[in-house]
């Protein structure tokens, strides 16, 4: 007990090369460094490619990266439920259409519903539809959950079903019309000019940013000090916080170089009666709110995983169904929960989605699911269950976007798309059975 | 019963039955176990022992008869219930969760909690290493998934989880069977050590040789019913083994439901 356990395998440390033992150092996951990479391949091949061919790289541009960062969130969002679900060797295969009928109730209340009691733009309508999304989301997700938990149907079965329900409800509940425009306020959730919080609060949020990361690493250091447990080196743990510093700040910087357009400050000029000349303004579009959204329900999914009790059971019951249920877990509520958050975060997804249209369309989130799927699965989410992250799937999530948006800029008919996602998925999936495989 | 053994029994099962879609897997099943006692269940495979146990643990839910413990009508429909009762058990699929730590499946279902409702896995850890330190003073590797320990290694966790709370009754299912002679050396040493500490052992084995000596008594099972009980001084091991093969109930023994009948 008293004596501090050294490194495991202290002794193989010689033989091994210099990148192992950096990745042993700095306890970073070889995994997430591969899908980095992945990304980063897929940005500068598409950037080239669109360079080379087309004589326009637009990929690496401030305006499409922001864009790339919005159009990730509903994804992404949706995508972290989707761990939790697959680790405990479920699928939901709904979520597209949970999505959709969540956007369609919510356009209804606050475009046809709520106006008429508070006012039209009344700044109650987005909270209470946001909530009234959310709850709606939880409830079908709930409801879902039951059926799989306490009636044992097949979680495929259910929501295969509730894909094919929750669709056709959403046709009903506005006879197929589109819904639009949304509530002013609410339509600011989806992104835009206006839905982004600008270059000072920008700043702002990546420094709180970096002094959590530095606040992380201390307190990790002074934690495993308490418990004698292995310490990182120094510079391993500088070297960690100088890169998560250094990427929130590029961040930042990125999404600060990208500018309100011409014609939007030229209606803010006009608006707010300033003398500058247009083309002398620069206003910053800083960070767009669908994407903070994505990364608060990161950290919060990730904290819910790791530190909380739920967490810690959604993984056992991964690894062990039986041994869950045998150590006292009562795992069918446990699935009751999942596939509720699951759908409440489609009722999130919902606003992002429905308030960067400005609308609800009845074909919102059409194909959702699998895209939400492939964005877990790449991640690492395994579907022999138990093993999954947070990061890994919004990571999966910007991949899979990256792809998309990649090919609509350099011009890819909508046919070779598919067959490249598709493939990609396939290929990714193996690679990481591979991968898994050696790890062993 | 074994009127030799006085006062309440610290569990005692009753005309315990229970079906599998008509099978009766356990019939009309009686046993008692008493403080600081080692009672082994014994029978040939599919003779209802394991089930008769998992009634008592809670994985099984019974179609008839009456668990009492400490004298008291007990209500197990679960698990948890049962755990609430002082009745650990170790299975004989060890059933833990390959994918988390040794730490995280000792407090699985019952963690420690800091004040702000998270997981203490600081705590959780270092209770482990004391637990662990008591039965497998080798054991270091904490941090890894239970799916990397050896055999030994999971087995001690099994065990470590089941006495990490104060359990009363301890339910073993074939606890030797994934052990190599060292480590069935050390279950035993375990065994004489909670037997002290005022704790109620079922040993389930359907090998003889594996619990006649760790045992205070034998209870028989064949074809889902009690062919009798023995405490083990009173019987040799062949008369056991009779009781297990032929349902022959020796001299020493008392007959249950499911004895052969003498002609």
């Amino acid at each position: 007990m008293t004596d501090i356990p050294t490194l495991h395998g202290a002794a193989k440390v010689d033989k091994e090369s210099p990148f192992i033992r950096f990745l042993r150092a700095t306890e970073i996951d070889a995994r997430l460094l591969g899908m980095i990479a992945a990304l980063i391949l897929i940005w500068v091949g598409f950037h080239f490619y669109g360079h080379f061919v087309n004589g326009f790289g637009a990929f690496l541009t401030p305006r499409n990266l922001w864009n790339l960062s919005v159009q990730t969130s509903s994804i992404g969002v949706m995508a972290t439920g989707m761990v939790l679900v697959i680790v405990t060797r479920h699928i939901d295969l709904s979520v597209g259409s949970i999505l959709g009928f969540s956007a369609m109730s919510m356009a209804i209340l606050q475009v046809w519903i709520l106006p008429e009691f508070l006012g039209l733009g009344h700044p109650m309508i987005w909270i209470i539809t946001v909530v009234f999304g959310l709850l709606i989301g939880a409830a079908i997700g709930a409801f879902h959950g039951y059926l799989i938990a306490y009636l044992s149907i097949p979680a495929f079965i259910v929501t295969l079903g509730g894909l094919l329900v929750w669709r056709g409800a959403a046709f009903l509940l506005a006879r197929g019309e589109t819904i639009s425009p949304v509530d002013a306020t609410f339509k600011h959730l989806g992104g835009g000019p206006f839905g982004a919080i600008g270059s000072t609060g920008s700043w702002i949020v990546g420094l709180l940013g970096c002094t959590a990361a530095v606040a992380l690493i201390f307190s990790g250091r002074a934690q495993r000090r308490r418990f004698q447990f292995p310490l990182r080196p120094v510079w391993a743990e500088a070297f960690l916080a100088s890169v998560s510093c250094g990427g929130i700040i590029a961040f930042v910087l990125l999404v600060n170089s990208y500018p309100w357009p011409k014609g939007i400050v030229k209606q803010y000029v006009a608006a707010n009666n300033i003398e500058t000349p247009v083309s002398e303004i620069f206003i910053s579009h800083g960070f767009a709110i669908p994407v903070l959204i994505m990364i608060a329900v990161g950290i919060a999914m990730t904290f819910l995983a790791t530190r909380t009790r739920f967490g810690r059971y959604v993984f056992a019951i991964g690894g062990n169904p039986e041994a869950a249920e045998l150590a006292g877990i009562n795992t069918r509520w446990v699935t009751v929960k999942i596939f509720a958050l699951m759908g409440m975060l489609c009722g999130l997804s919902a606003v992002i989605a429905s308030a960067r249209l400005n609308s609800a369309t009845n074909n919102l989130g059409t194909l959702d699911e699998l895209y939400v799927i492939a964005a877990a699965v790449i991640g690492g989410t395994s579907f022999a269950g138990g093993i999954g992250t947070i990061y890994g799937a919004i990571l999966g999530a910007l991949v899979m976007q990256s792809l998309q948006t990649g090919m609509v800029l350099i011009g890819f008919d909508a046919a070779i798309q598919q067959i490249v996602v598709g493939t990609v998925l396939v290929v990714a999936v193996w690679i990481d059975s591979v991968y898994r495989r050696r790890a062993k | 019963m074994s009127s030799e053994t006085s006062g309440t029994p610290l569990v005692e099962i009753k005309d315990l039955s229970i079906a599998f879609g008509g099978i009766k897997a356990v019939d009309q099943a009686s046993v008692d176990l008493f403080p600081g006692e080692v009672v082994a269940i014994l029978g040939h495979n599919g003779a209802g022992k394991s089930t008769l146990i998992k009634v008592l643990s809670g994985a099984y839910k019974r179609d008839g008869g009456q668990i009492f413990v400490n004298g008291e009508e007990a209500d197990i429909n679960n698990p948890r219930d049962a755990k609430q009762y002082g009745i650990e058990t170790i299975y004989q699929t060890l059933a833990v969760a390959d994918n988390v730590d040794a730490a995280a499946n000792l407090y699985l279902g019952r963690e420690i909690l800091t004040s702000f409702g998270t997981l203490d896995d600081a705590a959780m850890e270092a209770e482990a290493r004391k637990v662990m330190g008591r039965l497998n003073p080798n054991f270091q590797r904490f941090k890894e998934p239970v799916s990397k320990l050896s055999g030994g290694q999971r087995q001690s966790v099994a065990i470590a989880r089941a006495i990490l709370f104060n359990a009363r009754i301890l339910i073993m299912d074939e606890p030797t069977a994934a052990l190599g002679p060292q480590e069935t050396e050390q279950v035993s040493e375990l065994i004489q050590q909670l037997k002290k500490e005022g704790i109620g052992i079922f040993l389930i084995s359907h090998d003889i040789h594996d619990v006649f000596d760790l045992a205070d008594r034998v209870a028989v099972m064949k074809n889902g019913q009690m062919v009798g009980y023995a405490r083990t001084e009173d019987v040799s091991k062949d008369e056991v083994l009779g009781m297990i093969i032929m349902g022959k109930c020796p001299a020493g023994a008392v007959a249950g439901p499911g004895a052969m009948q003498e002609a």
